[in-house]
């Protein structure tokens, strides 16, 4: 299980991968927002994506989690 | 100017000095910008609420909106800036680009109608010759720009262009110029005159960019010379003229020191961020200027007596890291800006406030004005290793290495030169 994590305080601009996707190392997973740059967070190596943490419209604190993947 | 200062603020921004440095404040709605700044109903109302006279509209938001100038009017209010009428003429990049050229304005090949699809711009570049740039023809800040040098570069960055100018503009419309390697990003101050004349107030030099935006800016150049000064001032008048500009304005230029040559970019139809260096070394406030010339009154300087002085630089300080430039938001725990001699610091934070991750990461301008480019650069020196912020992440480290970095000491630098300082 790996935990992806948020780098920086952000909002969620636009999740991409599902629970039950099947994601490559360096698939976009989701694309954080913060200060007018687009921040996309990929996936560190293969795996199904178990859970996702996060939902459009939230706003993530650096640390916190994005998605897990088994 | 005897002006009472009303200010509107979102949840976000409500802690902000600003908002209690006003004469009175407004909330205007959520922190997302859709829900307050952008909110066109809800600026108004605000300025209703407070029987307020005028709108200024900043240098953000719905500055460069016309619909929004428009509204302001029709709501009986004054606006400060220029007429719709200029705004929409230069905010559609490629009306602009025509209407420039038909003023005698240099412009760079390019496309004179919009592109909309991905092989017109494969045809178009072919025409205009690589390297090509690519950008929104309704944008601006640099979003979704990018520069193609062959056709799968090309296409790649057509689709960032595109997608960007639907999300951020509403418009899918794409301009491709031809794209000026080693070139420095050099603009003119224009003041509009409530009789009609269009002024210069000489250049900013803004070469210093990450991700096309502008991180440090300079006055003089140290790239232009005397003559190449004289033909960009005159035809940044041109520009005006030809759009019938009132108010503080910009005609950016993309300027080729090597030549002596320089191209129009586009003009942006409000006061500019990097205001406070033309004003440094010309003793003028701009934003009086606006005021005045909104109101229909006379500049409170003599048109025919500009005489700038000295140097001056501008550094941006933003919430982000000094390497990769990524944003840095968080609470502020310490703030201690820098004051001496020639020392000037335009900030919207002090501690105890929150940089949240909605807006721009600017934190403060740090200014400085000097008898000459060397004594701005030590000042400039001096200024940055004083100011101290903890919390978010700054840039200060940037500026202490550009500052210390021969080719920006030098003066002879293009908008290659931060890529150089932070290769990948």
């Amino acid at each position: 299980m790996a935990e992806v994590r948020a780098e920086m305080v952000a909002n969620v601009w636009k999740v991409v991968a599902k629970e039950g996707d099947q994601v490559d190392d360096g698939d976009t997973l989701v694309i954080l927002e913060s200060m007018k740059m687009e921040i996309p967070v990929l996936a560190e190596g293969s795996g199904v994506v178990t859970k996702m943490h996060v939902a459009e419209g939230d706003v993530v604190q650096e640390g916190d989690p994005i998605a897990t993947i088994g | 100017m005897g002006i009472r200062a009303v200010a509107v603020y979102s949840d976000a921004d409500a802690d902000l000095p600003y908002v209690r440095e006003a004469d009175e404040a407004l909330y205007i709605g959520p922190s997302q910008p859709a829900r307050s700044y952008l909110d066109a109903a809800a600026l108004i109302e605000a300025a209703r609420k407070s029987n307020a006279a005028a709108v200024h509209p900043g240098y953000g938001f719905l500055a460069e909106n016309a619909d929004f100038a428009r509204q302001v009017i029709e709501a009986g209010l004054t606006w400060v800036g220029p007429g719709p009428g200029a705004i929409e003429q230069m905010g559609d990049k490629i009306r602009a680009r025509n209407l420039m050229e038909q003023a005698g304005v240099p412009v760079s090949p390019g496309t004179r109608e919009p592109v909309t699809d991905v092989a017109e711009a494969v045809t178009e570049a072919e025409r205009i010759g690589y390297p090509v740039m690519v950008k929104a023809a309704a944008g601006g800040g640099g979003i979704g720009m990018g520069a193609a040098a062959d056709e799968a570069g090309l296409r790649s960055a057509f689709e960032t262009a595109r997608s960007r100018a639907e999300r951020f503009f509403g418009s899918p419309a794409i301009l491709l110029e031809r794209y000026v390697e080693r070139a420095r990003h050099v603009e003119v101050q224009i003041l509009g005159l409530a009789d009609g004349r269009v002024l210069a107030l000489g250049e900013r030099d803004c070469s210093v960019q990450r991700r096309h935006q502008k991180v440090a800016e300079e006055t003089p150049s140290p790239g232009v010379s005397a003559s190449l000064r004289e033909r960009m001032l005159a035809a940044a008048v041109k520009a005006g003229e030809a759009v019938g500009y009132r108010g503080a304005g910009t005609v950016e230029c993309l300027v080729d020191a090597d030549a002596g040559s320089f191209v129009f970019l586009e003009m942006n139809t409000r006061l500019q961020v990097e205001h406070p260096v033309t004003e440094l070394v010309t003793g003028i406030d701009l934003v009086e200027q606006q005021f005045l010339v909104a109101a229909g009154e006379p500049p409170s300087f003599d048109p025919g007596a500009i005489h700038p002085a000295g140097h001056a630089l501008e550094l941006r300080i933003y919430a982000e890291d000094p390497v990769r430039f990524l944003p840095g938001p968080g609470t502020i725990t310490e703030w201690d800006e820098p004051a001496g001699d020639g020392v000037r610091v335009d900030a919207g934070y002090q501690a105890g406030n929150t940089v949240t991750p909605f807006y721009d990461p600017l934190l403060a301008k740090l200014c400085v004005h000097g008898a000459d480019r060397a004594q701005a650069l030590e000042r400039a020196r001096d200024a940055v290793a004083a100011f101290r912020i903890a919390g978010p992440k700054t840039n200060l480290a940037f500026h202490a290495d550009l500052l210390a970095s021969p080719d920006f000491v030098s003066g002879d630098y293009d908008t290659s030169l931060v890529s150089k300082l932070r290769p990948r």
